[in-house]
């Protein structure tokens, strides 16, 4: 009896390995027809950042969704062919070098460390670190404020560390994302949130946020966002790059942002639109 | 690899990491021997209290408590422990590491009881010895002793459980889980750091286990 059932556990375990085996080389053929420009193109972007890459549902908003869907029409993909994935910050080096993904375009700032690993093309917009304060709170007009007040940021992130290095006395709380920050944001104990303007307009601007929470406007850092392309391929970095151009001139960049970032009265800083710098 | 010592204080997020773990053992080896006594006591309601202890604690996970110590505790109901956020995240994540701990060292503990035999308990009382008396100087010791190895076990766990406060303390005073996110933010992902943190934790818990199964052997209580 029990000899029985370990051999049916046995059989029952090889073919869960057979099954996932079979899965993971489909994966293998779709990567190989969607990396050569066929008929589907894989883009990696942030689902939770409401305004910028949102998952709801099926459907993807959002002004990087937007950014990347233009951008594909303009490569001669449809809408439909667009294969969303979700890129997380720590792991767009390693999706983008895996071939896991043919672009990111989720808040990925352009910096040289990342240049070493991965091809920008852009940047597509210029972001910059700024705060989030309750709308009632008069007492914070810029980071110099900030001195004896509470913060709240996302730990390891870039936004994190550059405000350690701006305020010595900084009194931070990281939380793993900035929804967790939200809360404690508008309770009172926590007196501002800091990350790219971008990111804090698309929170100030959700329903639930509406008029309890304002972006200060004073950025205190320079974030180029680019699109992140496999190292070296400089075919696909003058496509994208000449796409991010045609965006921006013929007026769809100006759409895309209003209709995004609008509701929370945010404007793009200085720099806005960027000029995409060419591919190397 | 030199640079990432030069650059980022990974020695001083391991030592962040030893302190949480000798605060949180002490503090679940504290907790964890009055529930245990509780669990074994005569009386019906302190049973029942140390068996509810146990069974809350040891079913929720890590991360939870260690989330809602700072959003719920500190943020929502206002019991901050410190006026500066990464001591008072520090102080929680202490405090969510031996609560939690303390429901497995108590069960450990009950196992340790539970191998004397019920004649010396017996015999205990007979003498005259209270409650209390008899824990203390018969079964107690006793208990420890034979408990020495899922203590061990214990202790592993909750020093590579520690990183699970990462999710508090971020990367202000940062522990070993934390240093990490902070290096693949900066320098990407790559399999010399995991292996370098790996093997932190490795230098970390193996000598425990050996220390363990030594004590163990030369500590029980030979019947």
């Amino acid at each position: 009896m029990k000899a029985r059932r370990i051999a049916a556990a046995a059989i029952a375990a090889s073919v869960a390995f057979a099954l996932t085996a079979c899965g993971g080389s489909d994966d293998d053929s779709d990567e190989g027809s969607g990396g050569g420009g066929g008929d589907s193109i894989k883009i990696g972007i942030k689902f939770d950042q409401p305004g910028l890459g949102l998952k709801e549902g099926s459907k993807y908003t959002g002004f990087d969704v937007d950014v990347a869907t233009y951008i594909a029409e303009k490569m001669g993909y449809d809408e439909g062919d667009i294969k969303w994935v979700q890129a997380p910050s720590p792991q767009r080096e390693t999706m983008l070098e895996t071939g896991q993904v043919d672009m990111i375009v989720a808040t990925y700032s352009i910096t040289d460390e990342r240049k070493e690993k991965v091809g920008f093309a852009g940047p597509y917009f210029i972001a910059g670190q700024d705060l989030l304060i309750r709308a009632d709170d008069s007492s914070i007009k810029s980071v110099d404020d900030l001195d004896g007040k509470k913060l709240c940021s996302v730990s390891g992130s870039t936004s994190a560390q550059n405000v350690k290095d701006k305020v010595a006395g900084v009194n931070l709380q990281e939380f793993k994302t900035y929804s967790e920050c939200l809360p404690a944001l508008v309770s009172g104990a926590v007196d501002a949130l800091t990350t790219d303007d971008t990111i804090l307009a698309g929170y100030a601007s959700q329903a639930s946020y509406k008029g309890k929470l304002k972006v200060v406007g004073q950025p205190f850092s320079e974030e180029n966002y680019g699109v992140g392309l496999k190292k070296g391929d400089s075919e696909m970095c003058t496509k994208v790059t000449d796409a991010i151009t045609s965006m921006i001139e013929d007026g769809t960049w100006e759409k895309l942002v209003a209709s995004n970032f609008g509701e929370s009265g945010f404007k793009p800083g200085e720099g806005n639109p960027p000029t995409p710098a060419a591919c190397d | 690899m030199g640079d990432l010592f030069e650059n980022y204080d990974i020695i001083g997020a391991f030592w962040v990491t030893i302190q949480l773990s000798v605060l949180g053992a002490v503090g679940a080896l504290v907790i964890g021997t009055i529930v245990a006594v509780m669990r074994v006591s005569p009386v019906g309601v302190l049973r029942i209290l140390g068996a509810g202890y146990v069974n809350i604690f040891r079913n929720t996970p890590l991360t939870l408590l260690m989330f809602f110590s700072v959003a719920g505790m500190a943020f929502i109901l206002g019991l901050t422990l410190s006026e500066n956020l990464s001591t008072n995240a520090y102080r929680w994540a202490v405090i969510a590491l031996s609560v939690y701990h303390a429901g497995f060292v108590a069960e450990a503990l009950r196992s340790g009881v539970n191998t004397i035999p019920a004649g010396q308990a017996e015999a205990a009382r007979a003498i005259g010895l209270t409650f209390g008396q008899s824990m203390r100087e018969v079964l107690l010791p006793q208990a420890f002793r034979g408990a020495i190895a899922p203590l061990g076990s214990t202790l592993i766990a909750l020093i590579k459980n520690t990183t699970v406060a990462a999710v508090i303390l971020g990367t202000t005073k940062p522990e070993a889980a934390g240093m990490l996110q902070v290096v693949t933010e900066n320098e990407g992902a790559s399999l010399a750091t995991f292996g370098l943190f790996a093997i932190g934790f490795v230098v970390l818990t193996l000598p425990i286990g050996v220390l363990f199964t030594r004590l163990s052997q030369k500590m029980a209580v030979k019947r």
